[in-house]
């Protein structure tokens, strides 16, 4: 019998008078994964955080199991089961993850005090059915991305949450994870768990969830069965329009030459990147594939001057280059597009105009002063062509949606306009519309000239915009494929596991 | 999607995570240039008696102020903030518990006076740093003038005896056998402190305070509440030192503790937490004001004339943590 477990009515909530959510209705069945889903600031987040308390809503009601509830924090919300797995994530870097999970629910002994062995232990068993490795006692801080997020999930669930919020949780893992989460989801599932899913993923939406709701500019489109409602119709209630074929590959020449513009040989960086070597032509696409680990974010942040070279070589031009920090690249004329984009690319306390401008103050220069009016100019040019959603230019970046934010740092190095570009996950975590014109965008600047590395782990994008594909392992290049030979996703994903 | 047949890899070969916390020796930088320092002391002033143990308990009695200071301070740390004010605390501690004696309260009521001050004005810290939001940086600076100023002005800058033996000798002056009553009450405060810091949820908050606030505030964690009570900490461990300071001397004075506030956070940066919050250890703590009091006491021996002294003491100070850079870091 279908139960229903969540139900949020009439909600509204604006910021600053602008209206976010205009009377939204959403509800949750027992055991039900529903699929929230909509266009970068459509308002998902803000949603969720009122389920959680973490914004107040200006109108509207909220039923857990049929019972009206008051939820005006986050004790509030774990009171209700009700737990979240934040986009902006909720760890603590300087404790370990046995710590994390139990903050502020730690075991006790009978004399008060922490019991950390049955705290270690408990995380153990929960790591173990979450299918993780990760040893209980090291720290977050240590962690990588991905193990970030498995904490998370282990942390909520640890709370014997009956809600289980989860946004954007797939942005950060790799293919073997997110079928470990899916696998987990399912478990969930039967123990009468729900979960709400938010996710600009179109196939995880469909292998994982049983409805989905759609919000537009904060309003109710659809509520529907998953197995009832078609792709197209999903994408055209995200998006507001018809949508071409943007993640077909498409047939390209590109001006490229004999001579490569940036060339990598025997590259070898700290523990990650052991023996790389490759070439890049002028306005060719180069993708670099591999699982989580393999050493592909590591490659970029070693070329672009993040982490020292140990041994090997890196040529622009013909010219060998000792790049030592980020100024020394971005003066040989790189660009990287970091893949924490949050921590790494943005400066979350300024405004919108300041992020964008960043990278090109010299550029703006005018005297001694920065041309304010070009940098505005500058600006709204950027915010119209990614179609940011944003107040104005002067908003702060923190009061961003997740996707917008990623636009802004990908708008802040086109600004600079480099030779070589280096993506690093280029559409985490923004809409499906956003990832066609991020697409776009690619093979325009590479049309233009442009040389680009792009590293990502959504094949389908990779597929999309890549000439070439390069198949990272342990640090090595275990694999060339020319894209014209591939024919199907599957055979670019062996390449990636079969080692 | 992803085919089935695919053979699903082990997560745990694509770990891109080191196993346990690693071995770094810059982690234990103070306990290794505390062991130097007594070292080289012990071989350079062995014939001025540098290893008597009159003279070790002389550290210990030299110590105990700050260290007990240091121990709330290592709190104060951890949750990223700063307390500037202990010092001046002490000096109006002393003088408030020298008034309430000599006005018949009593050994005990000049204790709870003594500490009472310290907590009130901690309080007042800690409620303007978390209700105004004011930075604790400046709170406590304005905090420390004007502490000291009411020190002064409370008694035209004159000190105020105590006649109290009893007060004197449990707060300063006395020994239990061999052992300095000061060295007693700094191993109570870092006792207390330790078992706070590493076996109570209030100690686990406070570090979760410092590594990542909002983050701490999403998992349920009262940061307000938090940050309150570690400046409470302060100001009642201040409150105290200046009871033993008040002990000491038999008197109460408005001098007292001054220049104490930047003693006890090198000492706690020395012990190797960190100044950017998260990461804190009381027993470090210690180990950092015993090796400052052990610099000073050596000095002193070797005849170094103050400026001298206070040279070399902050050489010794930015060297160490420099080396142990990871304490800056974190
Ligand atoms: N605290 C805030 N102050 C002002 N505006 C805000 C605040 N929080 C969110 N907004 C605005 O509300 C809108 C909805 O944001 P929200 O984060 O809910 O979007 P989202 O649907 O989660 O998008 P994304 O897919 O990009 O994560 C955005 O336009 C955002 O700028
Ligand atoms: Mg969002």
């Amino acid at each position: 019998m279908e139960q229903t477990m969540l139900s949020m009515k009439n909600i509204s909530k604006a910021f600053n008078g602008i209206e976010v959510l205009k009377s939204v209705d959403f509800s949750v069945e027992k055991g039900e994964v529903h699929a929230l889903m909509g266009g970068n600031g459509a308002g998902k987040s803000t949603l969720m955080k009122i389920l959680t308390g973490v914004y107040t809503a200006d109108g509207g009601d909220v039923f857990i199991e049929g019972k009206p509830v008051t939820i005006n924090d986050m004790k509030d919300a774990r009171a209700n089961k009700i737990s979240m797995i934040f986009q902006e994530f909720s760890l603590i870097p300087t404790l370990t993850v046995a710590e994390n999970i139990f903050l502020t629910r730690e075991a006790k002994t009978s004399l008060g005090l922490l019991n950390d062995k049955e705290c270690v232990e408990k995380t153990r068993d929960l790591l173990k059915e979450l299918e993780v490795d990760i040893n209980p006692n090291e720290l977050v801080g240590n962690l990588g991305v991905g193990y970030w997020q498995m904490t998370e999930i282990a942390k909520a669930l640890s709370q014997e949450a009956k809600i289980l919020i989860m946004d954007e949780p797939t942005s950060s893992l790799t293919k073997n994870e997110t079928e470990i989460l899916f696998k987990f989801i399912n478990k969930l599932k039967r123990k009468g768990i729900s979960i709400i899913y938010i996710s600009h993923r179109m196939d995880e939406i469909f292998e994982i969830c049983d409805r989905i709701t759609i919000l537009r500019d904060g309003k109710n489109m659809v509520t529907e069965n998953c197995k009832d409602i078609p792709l197209e119709t999903v994408i055209q209630h995200i998006v507001g329009a018809e949508m071409d074929k943007a993640f077909e590959w498409q047939e390209r020449s590109y001006p490229h030459g004999s001579n490569p513009i940036l060339e990598v040989k025997n590259l070898a960086s700290g523990s990650r990147v052991n023996d790389i070597s490759f070439k890049l032509y002028p306005g060719e696409i180069l993708g670099i594939a591999g699982l989580m680990g393999s050493g592909r974010s590591e490659v970029a942040r070693s070329i672009f001057g993040i982490d020292p070279i140990d041994s090997g070589e890196v040529f622009i031009k013909g010219e060998k280059q000792s790049i030592k920090n980020p100024t020394d690249a971005i003066s040989a004329g790189l660009a990287l597009i970091p893949e924490d984009r949050r921590v790494q690319g943005l400066v979350l306390a300024h405004s919108v105009k300041e992020n964008m401008i960043l990278p090109i103050l010299s550029k703006l220069k005018k005297g001694p002063f920065v041309d304010d009016r070009k940098a505005i100019e500058l600006s709204n040019e950027l915010v119209k062509k990614l179609n940011i959603k944003t107040d104005n230019i002067y908003k702060t970046t923190s009061l961003l949606s997740g996707g917008n934010q990623q636009k802004i740092v990908l708008a802040k190095w086109l600004a600079n306009d480099p030779d070589v570009l280096i993506l690093d996950e280029p559409t985490i975590g923004v809409d499906i519309g956003a990832k066609t014109e991020i697409i776009d965008i690619i093979r325009e600047l590479a049309d233009s000239g442009k040389s680009i590395l792009v590293i990502s782990s959504e094949l389908p994008e990779l597929l999309a915009v890549s000439d070439r594909v390069i198949v990272l392992h342990d640090g090595r290049v275990v694999k060339e494929l020319n894209r014209k030979e591939i024919q199907a996703e599957e055979e670019l994903q062996h390449a990636i596991q079969g080692y | 999607m992803l085919s089935k047949d695919i053979k699903m890899k082990d997560p745990i070969n694509a770990a891109p995570y080191k196993s346990g916390k690693t071995f770094d020796w810059r982690d234990y930088i103070v306990y290794i240039a505390f062991v130097g320092v007594l070292v080289y002391f012990s071989i350079s002033l062995f014939d001025e008696g540098f290893l008597s143990s009159q003279n070790l308990m002389n550290i210990f009695r030299q110590t105990a102020m700050i260290s007990i200071m240091a121990v709330a301070m290592t709190f104060v740390i951890s949750t990223g903030e700063i307390d500037l004010s202990v010092g001046s605390i002490t000096a109006l501690a002393s003088l408030t518990t020298a008034l309430a004696i000599q006005a018949g309260f009593g050994l005990f009521g000049g204790v709870v006076v003594g500490l009472g001050t310290g907590i009130l004005i901690g309080l007042i810290n800690g409620l303007l740093i978390t209700k105004v939001a004011i930075p604790s940086f400046l709170v406590t600076l304005g905090m420390m003038g004007i502490v000291r100023g009411l020190a002064m002005w409370s008694t035209n800058t004159a000190p105020v005896p105590i006649l109290d033996q009893n007060f004197n000798f449990f707060f300063g002056s006395g020994d239990l056998g061999p052992i300095p009553i000061l060295l007693v009450w700094t191993f109570v405060f870092a006792l207390v402190g330790h078992i706070l810091l590493r076996k109570t949820s209030f100690g686990r908050q406070t570090l979760a305070t410092g590594g990542n606030e909002s983050a701490a505030k999403f998992s349920g964690v009262k940061t307000a509440k938090v940050k309150l009570m570690v400046f409470i900490g302060t100001g009642l461990a201040a409150g105290f030192a200046g009871i033993l300071y008040a002990g000491r001397m038999q008197a109460g004075r408005y001098t007292f503790g001054e220049g104490d506030e930047l003693s006890v956070i090198a000492a706690v940066i020395l012990g190797g937490t960190a100044l950017a919050g998260g990461v804190g250890t009381v027993v470090g703590t210690v180990i950092g004001s015993l090796m400052i009091g052990t610099i000073n006491n050596g000095l002193i021996i070797m005849g170094l004339d103050v400026s001298q002294q206070m040279i070399v003491r902050g050489l010794i100070i930015i060297l160490a943590v420099a080396i142990g850079r990871k304490t800056i870091k974190r």
